[in-house]
């Protein structure tokens, strides 16, 4: 057997296809959920970067990976508080307010980042992992799913549980009344204003939680600017899902796959500049865009800020 | 001017100065929780951004910088976010700091920077294409298709750094120096390069064309209702192409002219981000071409100033970010604000409904 194709080898791949998709997922899920609600969440961007700085800063100080994650979460909630009260409330375009998130989030993150640790660059440990016995014994398999972050596993926990929450309760219909038909939901006695904040500040803290995981697990560290353009591949991932979560694990899971395959594919002696990996999902979401968003629908009332009684 | 004249020029003044004063007001408590005094920094920005040799290196500034935000305005005024202003910039200036010292060695230098700026320009205009073209076909959004482009683009811009047009005699990646012969000559008197000129002139020129052409006309009708525009006979489809061409094309341009007057090379990987730092004064200007001179001007002064300034109190240059973040957030709630009591008129297009569907709106 060739060394490209061994165990450790295998493993390491499965490992860096999680490491890529998984902030992404995280990431969709939450623009999945406000798309649904009817606001577009144009600042996944800046949520994420936040997030990564703000978990990597307490995990840094504390020690704790699971006190980063919250922290990182929470700085996603902070932030698009923002949306929330700028175009939910107030009713203002939400394509500026989104790239005003995006630049504030960039902008803050590498400005405390730069003040604070520019000449130490501290990179984190290891989070510790949990260890599922049994599974973990699994050749190739185990070591790279079963032997991870505890992170991993809430990580693939959430879009299930979001999937259950937004097509089989009475909270996600209303949810997704608010994005179709949002003067029906005022109707039937549910409060759209309501509505679409709580699902701008879930969004929020999941590209809060999907930006924690790249810094802390993914990458070790922070470094400003590190998403190169994930927040918006979030966005498109979840335009392409239609609010369906399996087509957003799915596609993010590909991304991962077009990672960490172009990663591999620089060690062996095909010469792969890195910038043709970080062009790829771009190219693959413009193809995919160019064959099949023509199918595709989009909550109608998504980006209508909504007004009582106006037609 | 009658009274109530002279009270809304002076509520429109206020709501543009407003939304930038209140931005510099919280970034200064900013900068003071990082431990910098903002009162003698914001000094140092005004000092070093005019005083001196300031005003000329903002003067210099200001050349892509208007160019950027023409670029903005003419998609923005047909209601067409286009959001590939990185891509467009950084390929232009990559593909025509690559091609520069060859052109300019084989052509006289007047034709030859005229075909430079033609290829800087058609760079730009390639770029648009697609997300006009996706448009118009599927009914695919521009703002999601023209971010897309705009990644692969800069994705490109750092292969061709590196690669084709990479000066092997240097460690770094970067395209071969421009002979400082060969660069864009100073305007008469100043150390501004005529680039500046040029943008100044394509600017008051799309002035007059926006207001005062039938071309311009169709562009605001397109902006303020797609279906009155095809209503009224405008081709809707092929204006749209156009409006992209020619806004991913000034930009482009932008970066062209960048290369050849100011840097004269181009590195890998860097991004001095235009497109977003002047967003919020296209908005301020409300999309008026004459209008946005000043507040480029204002921000040419407190990027030249403020680059300065935090490389001398060891600020990271990234709080021009945040100042134009607030600024973009001050401006919505201004908005908001101005829109309930009806001061002036409103900085931005009406609904973004059309523009923010995919799948062209079939239910």
């Amino acid at each position: 057997m060739s060394p490209v194709f061994s165990e450790a080898y295998l493993t390491a791949f499965l490992v860096a296809l999680l490491a890529s998709a998984v902030p992404l997922m995280l990431a969709a899920v939450g623009e999945t959920i406000g798309e649904q609600s009817g606001v577009l969440g144009l600042g996944m961007e800046g949520l994420l970067l936040v997030g990564g700085y703000f978990g990597f800063v307490v995990v840094h100080a504390s020690g704790s990976f699971w006190l980063g994650f919250a922290a990182g979460a929470f700085a996603g909630v902070l932030l698009s508080s923002v949306l929330m009260v700028l175009s939910v409330w107030l009713g203002v375009n939400q394509i500026v307010v989104g790239i005003g998130i995006t630049l504030a989030g960039t902008g803050v993150s590498s400005m405390l980042y730069d003040a604070a640790f520019s000449d130490s660059k501290p990179r984190l440990g290891d989070a510790d992992p949990w260890t599922i016995p049994l599974l973990s014994e699994i050749p190739v398999v185990g070591p790279a799913l079963f032997a991870q972050p505890g992170m991993l596993t809430l990580a693939f926990a959430l879009p299930v549980l979001v999937s259950l929450w937004l097509h089989r309760t009475a909270p996600g219909l209303r949810l997704r009344a608010a994005g179709r038909q949002p003067a029906s939901l005022d109707a039937a006695g549910g409060s759209v204003t309501r509505t679409r904040s709580l699902a701008v500040l879930f969004g929020g803290a999941m590209s809060g939680l999907g930006g924690a995981y790249l810094a802390l697990i993914s990458a070790g560290t922070f470094t400003p600017g590190m998403t190169h353009g994930m927040g918006f591949l979030a966005i498109v991932v979840a335009m392409l899902g239609r609010g369906r979560l399996t087509w957003v694990v799915v596609v993010s899971l590909v991304y991962g796959l077009f990672v960490a395959a172009g990663t591999a594919l620089q060690l062996t002696s095909i010469s792969l500049s890195n910038d043709v990996v970080v062009m790829a999902p771009f190219v693959a979401v413009m193809i995919v865009l160019a064959l099949f968003a023509r199918r595709s629908t989009l909550p109608p009332a998504l980006a209508v800020p909504y007004v009582r009684g106006a037609r | 001017m009658s009274r109530i004249g002279a009270r809304r020029a002076l509520a429109a003044a206020l709501r543009t100065v407003a939304p930038i004063l209140l931005a510099l007001l919280c970034g200064g408590i900013v900068i003071r929780a990082l431990g910098v005094d903002p009162i003698g920094f914001y000094a140092d920005v005004i000092a070093l951004g005019v005083a001196g040799d300031g005003w000329q290196q903002s003067l210099t500034a200001m050349a892509p910088l208007l160019l950027v935000a023409l670029g903005l305005i003419i998609a923005f005024r047909a209601q067409l976010w286009n959001l590939g202003y990185s891509g467009a910039y950084l390929l232009a200036a990559a593909v025509v700091a690559g091609i520069a010292p060859d052109v300019l060695g084989a052509l006289p230098f007047l034709p030859g920077l005229l075909l430079l700026l033609g290829v800087g320009f058609a760079v730009g205009a390639v770029l648009g294409v697609l997300p006009a073209v996706l448009k118009n076909a599927y009914g695919i959004t521009e703002i999601i298709t023209s971010l897309m482009v705009s990644f692969i683009a800069i994705s490109l811009a750092n292969i061709l750094v590196k690669g084709p047009f990479r000066d092997r005699g240097v460690t770094l990646p970067q395209t071969r120096v421009l002979d400082v012969d060969l660069m864009m000559p100073y305007l008469p008197g100043t150390r501004v390069h005529i680039g500046f000129a040029i943008a100044l002139g394509l600017v008051v020129l799309f002035h007059i064309v926006l207001k005062h052409s039938s071309f311009g006309l169709k562009i605001d009708v397109l902006g303020a209702s797609p279906k009155a525009a095809a209503h009224a006979g405008i081709g809707v489809k092929r204006l749209i192409l156009v409006v992209f061409l020619l806004s991913t094309g000034m930009i482009a341009l932008g970066g062209a002219i960048d290369m050849l007057g100011l840097w004269g090379y181009m590195r890998s990987d860097w991004n001095p981000g235009y497109g977003d730092k002047i967003l919020p004064f296209v908005f301020l200007a409300r999309q008026n071409p004459l209008g946005a001179i000043p507040l480029v001007a204002f921000y040419a002064i407190l990027a030249t100033g403020g680059t300065l300034a935090a490389q001398r109190v060891g600020l990271s240059v990234d709080f021009l970010l945040v100042i134009v973040a607030l600024i973009l957030f001050f401006m919505t709630i201004i908005e908001f604000l101005g829109t309930r009591r009806d001061l002036g008129r409103s900085y931005l297009p009406k609904g973004v409904l059309g523009a923010s569907r995919i799948g062209g709106g079939r239910r």
